[in-house]
């Protein structure tokens, strides 16, 4: 290197538009992030020309300040309310108002073009001026939303004229029965994408037909079960360019001639490589998928309880090339056995309890996935749901599957030892974390003591979201999770005995998160007023189940659920009387 | 309020431990893990009290329900998950919701269309709404416990216990809701606001949409209605 006379280039001397040119191929978030680090103009440039921007936490930053940040957003990621709002331990009207995003977004010059929301209300308001303020939107995505009805989805349908992407994920959707689908008027002809599997109302066939025979670029159809098996025959032969199908109701008598022509149509849809639905199924009707089976890379079954085990096991045999199967707990370990040796690809794994409401009846036990892990060498993400759970089991998987991102187990009873040896099943969970050195996201169940929480603390160094429940024994089990996972961004744990000591030991710790939960612990309310009082950039919220207000409660009582997560905004302003913002 | 269920609540905490031995391992207070039972537990336990579902032949009281539930969350023969616990397992409501329809129609050849079970159940003066799954209960009495325990302040006094025969009196019925500090009322498909307990159970369970539960003095607009309503249908 040459100093002095020698002037050294750098790439402030190349014009914007070039740095700008570079700055497209660099996609992630993270890396986005950095690059806007680097020095004044490099934020500059970055800043205006950043199209795609994820908040994890909607309450983290304000409308007004994200659109003065990046004026040039055109795809917009939210997610509103914590995880465990998906299992009932959040009450409505927490939060999380879609609103006034758009009301601010709607008033500037945002040219919105994608929104995807998870946990969010959304009112049918919000949709309607969602739809009215941004010519060009393409593509909206709702994940577990509510708030909504079908008048909502009518009005984006009436009024997003360049609409390719409507795609609606297991939200809770008041149906009044109009005919929103009939509102994609005859123009409309853009459509990608249509997923309306979770509504639970009537459909207008005819309408529905109509708008699939326009749309020459659908690639994904998901049905909800309004639909009948002859419709989507005749939808088929409309659209066998198809790459994700979602069946509506899958009944019907094999001897028919609809049953015939539906064999005939989907012999044509040769592009199908991901396949869902079957909420309702006539299983005798299953081998005339069989055909595309071979191509599929995807497969949700998980809704299918019309299902046997051999039925899904006679099916997933045909299916060599799958990565991802979503499937009940009635497959039985023996199924997972058939899985193992039928599916080499498999990278991910769920399996759910077909009876949720009823711990005695889970399918499956550690049998299924040792099976599986030493069948399928490339399984990286797994979500099981099982009756029971080993240290041997888990000791055997970590040591068959290196590769884990995600491993979540629910063991249905939630403090079951190991059966064999009735210890806890810190050993197994520690050989998971040791070995999956790439371990990003965990969910503990079983019994567990505070050995697991040394585990997690020592060796899972990438670990980013961690879910605990009545598990632990003391402080020092937070505390190892604290101190040893460097990368924790998530954190939520219910029904533990972790309390003030835990809590405090490191408060700047939370600055480098998204958030905490914690709900039935040992937490303190003067602990949460402490911890608030010193880290001005936290918001701590207390959601109180009994109608006491502040003032009665004393600094020593314990908090029912406390949810804090880091901010730029201080309070927010639409907190509900329940929740206390300390 | 105070919460009459409390009782005996230290002697039935859930420990954690070996099965079968005491002495060595901890007690750990996994605080409120009873507080934290559902209202479902209702079900599970009464199944067996109540194999008709005829709602005048229930003689077991909500305490007693309670107390049981919490013995056998103790019995070390008997794995505490027989209880069924808030947000466990980590189902989505979405998924819980379409899995249990699919469990009630299983057997049944014609599918008799969607039933949404969960319904938002408010109380006036309660600062939120809970959600209720109708389809867990075969009762009026069970929905009365489940509700008492969701807003432990609420007294459904007699109304519950009795059922149809009650609401059928008029007299009966104005005594009920004079009486009684809250009163559970519920919007009908028709948009209708009625008294809870008018109908047969199922055919509560088809037409409710959703819960509110009035002061029982607000209530009483809604009795003459309500009687007229099952003299008619009688």
């Amino acid at each position: 290197m040459f100093w002095g006379s020698r002037k050294t280039i750098n790439m402030n001397y190349f014009p914007d538009e070039v740095l700008e040119h570079v700055f497209d191929f660099i996609t992630s978030h993270k890396d986005r992030n950095s690059v806007s680090l680097v020095c004044k103009s490099w934020y500059k440039i970055e800043k205006y020309s950043r199209q795609r921007v994820f908040l994890g936490n909607c309450y983290s930053i304000s409308p007004e300040r994200l659109i003065a940040r990046f004026p040039g957003l055109k795809s917009l990621t939210l997610k509103g309310k914590p995880h465990f709002a998906d299992f009932n331990l959040v009450p409505d009207d927490w939060g999380g108002f879609l609103y006034p995003w758009i009301k601010a977004m709607g008033k500037s010059r945002i040219g919105l073009e994608e929104l995807k929301l998870k946990r969010m209300v959304v009112s049918d308001e919000s949709l309607e001026l969602l739809s009215k303020s941004f010519p060009n939107f393409k593509s909206l995505v709702l994940v577990s939303c509510e708030g909504f009805t079908t008048d909502g989805l009518a009005a984006i349908a009436a009024n997003c004229r360049f609409l390719r992407e409507l795609d609606l994920q297991e939200n809770e959707v008041e149906d009044h029965r109009g005919h929103w689908l009939s509102c994609f008027p005859e123009s409309c002809t853009s459509l990608v994408s249509l997923n309306f599997a979770c509504l639970k109302g009537e459909i207008n066939l005819a309408s529905l037909e109509r708008l699939v025979t326009r749309s020459p670029n659908l690639k994904s159809l998901r049905l909800n079960r309004a639909v009948p098996f002859d419709t989507l025959q005749r939808l088929l032969i409309r659209a066998p360019q198809l790459v994700d199908l979602g069946t509506g109701s899958y009944v019907n008598d094999p001897s028919s001639e609809a049953y015939k022509k539906f064999k005939a149509a989907i012999q044509s849809c040769n592009s199908i490589r991901s396949l869902s639905g079957f909420l309702e199924v006539a299983p005798r009707c299953m081998s005339a998928i069989y055909p595309i089976c071979e191509n599929l890379t995807f497969l949700n079954l998980s809704y299918a309880a019309g299902l046997q085990s051999n039925e899904l096991t006679k099916l997933i045999q045909h299916c060599r090339k799958l990565q991802r199967l979503w499937i009940l707990d009635c497959i039985g370990d023996k199924g997972l056995g058939v899985v193992a040796s039928a599916c080499k690809e498999l990278q991910e794994l769920r399996v759910f309890p077909s009876d949720p409401f009823d711990a005695g009846n889970a399918a499956v036990t550690e049998e299924g996935l040792v099976l599986v892990s030493a069948g399928c060498p490339k399984l990286n993400s797994l979500l099981y749901f099982c009756q029971r759970m080993t240290n041997a089991a888990l000791i055997t998987v970590a040591k068959n599957c290196t590769n884990f991102i995600r491993f979540r187990l629910c063991i249905l009873d939630p403090i079951k030892p190991d059966p064999v040896t009735n210890q806890p099943l810190d050993e197994g969970f520690g050989a998971i974390v040791r070995s999956c050195k790439g371990l990003k996201r965990l969910s503990l169940s079983g019994l567990l003591t505070d050995q697991v929480f040394y585990y997690i603390g020592m060796y899972a160094k990438k670990l980013e979201m961690l879910s605990i429940a009545f598990a632990g024994d003391s402080d020092k089990g937070m505390l190892y999770v604290l101190n040893g996972c460097k990368k924790l961004r998530k954190l939520e744990i219910r029904d533990c005995p972790f309390g003030d000591a835990a809590l405090l030991e490191d408060m700047g710790k939370y600055e480098t998160m998204r958030s905490l939960w914690m709900s039935t612990c040992e937490v303190t309310l003067g602990a949460c007023k402490m911890l608030a009082k010193k880290m001005p950039n936290l918001n701590i919220e207390i959601i109180n189940e009994n109608e006491q207000t502040e003032s009665n409660l004393d600094d020593n009582q314990k908090v029912d659920k406390m949810y804090l997560y880091r901010t730029l905004v201080g309070h927010r302003e639409d907190a509900p009387e329940f929740v206390w913002l300390l | 309020m105070e919460v009459g269920l409390k009782m005996g609540f230290e002697e039935t905490e859930l420990r954690l431990g070996l099965p079968g031995g005491g002495e060595g391992g901890e007690v750990v207070r996994k605080r409120g893990f009873s507080e934290t039972v559902d209202l479902k537990l209702n079900l599970s336990s009464s199944k067996q009290d109540t194999s008709g579902m005829d709602p005048n032949d229930e003689k077991v009281t909500g305490l007693n329900k309670e107390k049981n539930l919490l013995l056998s969350a103790t019995d070390p023969a008997k794995p505490p998950a027989k209880a069924q616990v808030v947000g466990w397992p980590p189902v989505r409501s979405f998924r819980k919701n379409i899995l249990a329809t699919a469990i009630r129609k299983s057997g049944s050849d014609e599918s008799s269309g969607e039933k949404v079970a969960f319904v938002k159940v408010s109380m006036d003066g309660a600062p939120y709404l809970r959600k209720v799954d109708l389809r867990m209960y075969t009762s009026y009495h069970q929905l009365s416990d489940a509700l008492a325990k969701m807003f432990s302040y609420f007294t459904i006094g007699n109304c519950g216990s009795q059922g149809l025969k009650d609401f059928m009196n008029e007299s009966k019925l104005m005594d009920l809701l004079n009486g009684s500090d809250y009163v559970p009322t519920y919007e009908d498909k028709d948009g209708d606001w009625m008294l809870v307990g008018d109908v047969p159970w199922e055919m509560f369970v088809e037409s409710c949409k959703r819960l509110r539960i009035m002061k029982g003095t607000e209530a009483i607009g809604l009795a003459p209605k309500a009687v007229e309503k099952c003299k008619k249908m009688s």
